[in-house]
């Protein structure tokens, strides 16, 4: 028997949640320990015996025997979670209570219980990202960085630093608590949405990275919504605009590795299951009085699946849409993006005079979509030279050989 | 037929999950591959990193079996070929061999009473 695809990345953020809960999360290193050990011994094992009937539950079995020999032999030595306390000094107390914390059933809880711990208030956004990708995803640090783009070293110190801060924080998170639950649910919809992000728009020049970033960031917030207290009408948006976006993947990259924009993408390659559990999603979001970014930005998302061909795109309501994003969440590249939907609906100048008015576009300097949509109005209105200026800016800050390629064929359409 | 073991040395080395994983993947290829070509006369075991090396007419202890953890056999398979060339041909198919570890392929001596 072959093991399903990332069974052990994945795998390895259920085991390290777990045994958190059992060590307690100032072991986190040791628990990391006994998971990789586990591994190690899958590996030596199924090689030769083949892969067992059940591997999650070998594993399981494999850690939790690990588990119960380091609590025996080092409980004199260090402290461990402090709701084994006392039932460490016997071993009638010591294996059930191990057993309890282990078992199945507690699985989904203590990966929800990691992801609110990895959403840290202390800890800045990327971290908390760097943190569920390396803990809850199975990624390696240098896993983390290749999808990341920045240096190796720099992932590496955040995700010690992270680490350290998470390790110090002496409880992993309760989650049974209904009001320190919502007051950090905002954060953890926050990573999980940058979790998307990264692989939906990031710089990983591996489209597979990418997907599995944005696969990750799905599984999780799936999770979330299995969670009584998570069940919000912004999880919901945000499941939504998840599930609308990534049924675009697909038609985003062809077959070599070339970046489509979505105005050239071939629609019938989008994968309508996405599509209409996003469109389930979004439906029980629509519920309460509260309108989030993720309900605007899942909107967009849905205006764009409802548009068989890109002509048919409802450019108006988009830009509405835009307009009520740029009032509940403003950003530069929200402004960028409203710019080139007005481009759409009245053309290439109007487009081109809303660029020019974001207040703050300094801060899309280093955006090489910024130059790129300027490139495609002046494009687009007869302004060759101009435009081959704009695409050639862009592809000096190009972050990846993808983008490279996609504006060099930018650069070369200025000529034709 | 002629059989042989192939005796395993070095390790996979510390790896990610994911490259863990396709480590494996490449082993089950590679026994599934010898199994259905009929080479594999049993598949053997993985053997642990610990152990005593017992030695002498003083039959002292040692803890063991070696210091460099390159040299230690991990594991073992019982293999079925032709002869002793064409076992260490399907022995160059082992992932060990990427991670830069060894196959050591011994032809089995058996009685013909």
């Amino acid at each position: 028997m072959d093991p399903s695809e990332h069974l052990f990345r994945r795998e390895s953020g259920r085991l390290v949640a777990a045994l958190t809960r059992v060590f307690g999360v100032h072991n986190l290193a040791l628990a990391e320990d006994v998971v990789q050990h586990a591994f190690c011994r899958a590996m030596e094992v199924w090689k030769f015996r083949g892969v067992p009937e059940n591997p999650s539950a070998w594993l399981m079995a494999t850690a939790k025997n690990r588990a119960l020999d380091v609590l025996r032999r080092q409980h004199a030595a260090r402290s461990f979670a402090p709701e084994l306390g006392r039932l460490l000094d016997s071993e009638w107390t010591l294996a059930p209570a191990v057993e309890e914390l282990l078992a199945p059933n507690a699985l989904k809880d203590n990966l929800l219980r990691m992801m609110f711990s990895c959403c840290h208030p202390a800890l800045a956004q990327e971290s908390q990202v760097a943190l569920i990708l390396n803990i809850l995803c199975g990624f390696s640090v240098s896993e983390v960085g290749s999808a990341f783009v920045s240096g190796h070293a720099a992932i590496e110190k955040r995700i010690q630093r992270a680490k350290k801060v998470l390790a110090q924080s002496k409880h992993l998170f309760d989650v049974a608590l209904p009001s320190d639950f919502s007051a950090r649910l905002p954060a953890v919809h926050r990573a999980l949405y940058l979790l998307f992000n990264e692989g939906y728009h990031g710089a990983s020049a591996a489209h597979a990275v990418r997907i599995e970033l944005c696969r990750e960031a799905i599984r999780l917030v799936t999770i979330l919504l299995e969670h009584p207290a998570g069940t919000t009408s912004k999880s919901y948006a945000l499941s939504a605009l998840m599930h609308l976006n990534a049924a675009r993947l697909p038609a985003r990259v062809d077959g070599a590795g070339n970046l489509i924009t979505l105005f050239h993408q071939d629609r019938s390659l989008w994968n309508r299951e996405l599509m209409l559990e996003g469109f389930r999603f979004l439906e029980l979001s629509a519920t309460g009085h509260e309108v989030t970014e993720y309900h605007i930005e899942a909107a967009i998302a849905a205006a764009h699946s409802t548009a068989l061909r890109a002509e048919d795109t409802d450019w108006k309501v988009i830009v509405a849409l835009y307009d009520t994003l740029m009032q509940i969440h403003p950003s530069p590249v929200v402004a960028l993006n409203r710019a080139i939907a007005v481009a759409q609906d009245q053309g290439p100048a109007r487009g081109i005079a809303e660029i020019e008015a974001i207040e703050d576009r300094d801060r899309l300097a280093d955006y090489p979509f910024y130059p790129a949509a300027l490139g495609e109005l002046e494009l687009r209105r007869g302004q060759r030279d101009l435009a081959r200026d704009h695409f050639q800016a862009a592809r000096s800050l190009a972050r990846n050989p993808m983008e490279r390629r996609f504006l060099d064929q930018r650069i070369g359409a200025c000529s034709k | 037929m002629s059989e042989f073991t192939f005796l395993f040395r070095g390790s996979d080395g510390s790896a990610s999950p994911e490259q863990m994983q396709q480590t494996m993947k490449k082993w089950l290829a590679w026994f599934k591959e010898l199994g259905d070509k009929g080479h594999i006369k049993y598949p053997g075991h993985p053997l642990q990193r610990t152990g005593k090396v017992v030695s002498g007419i003083q039959k002292v202890v040692h803890d063991g079996p070696y210091a460099e953890a390159k040299d230690v056999v991990n594991g073992f398979t019982l293999i079925n070929a032709k002869d002793l060339s064409q076992a260490v041909e399907l022995s160059k198919g082992c992932p060990i061999l990427e991670a830069g570890g060894s196959v050591e392929v011994r032809p089995v001596q058996i009685m013909d009473m």
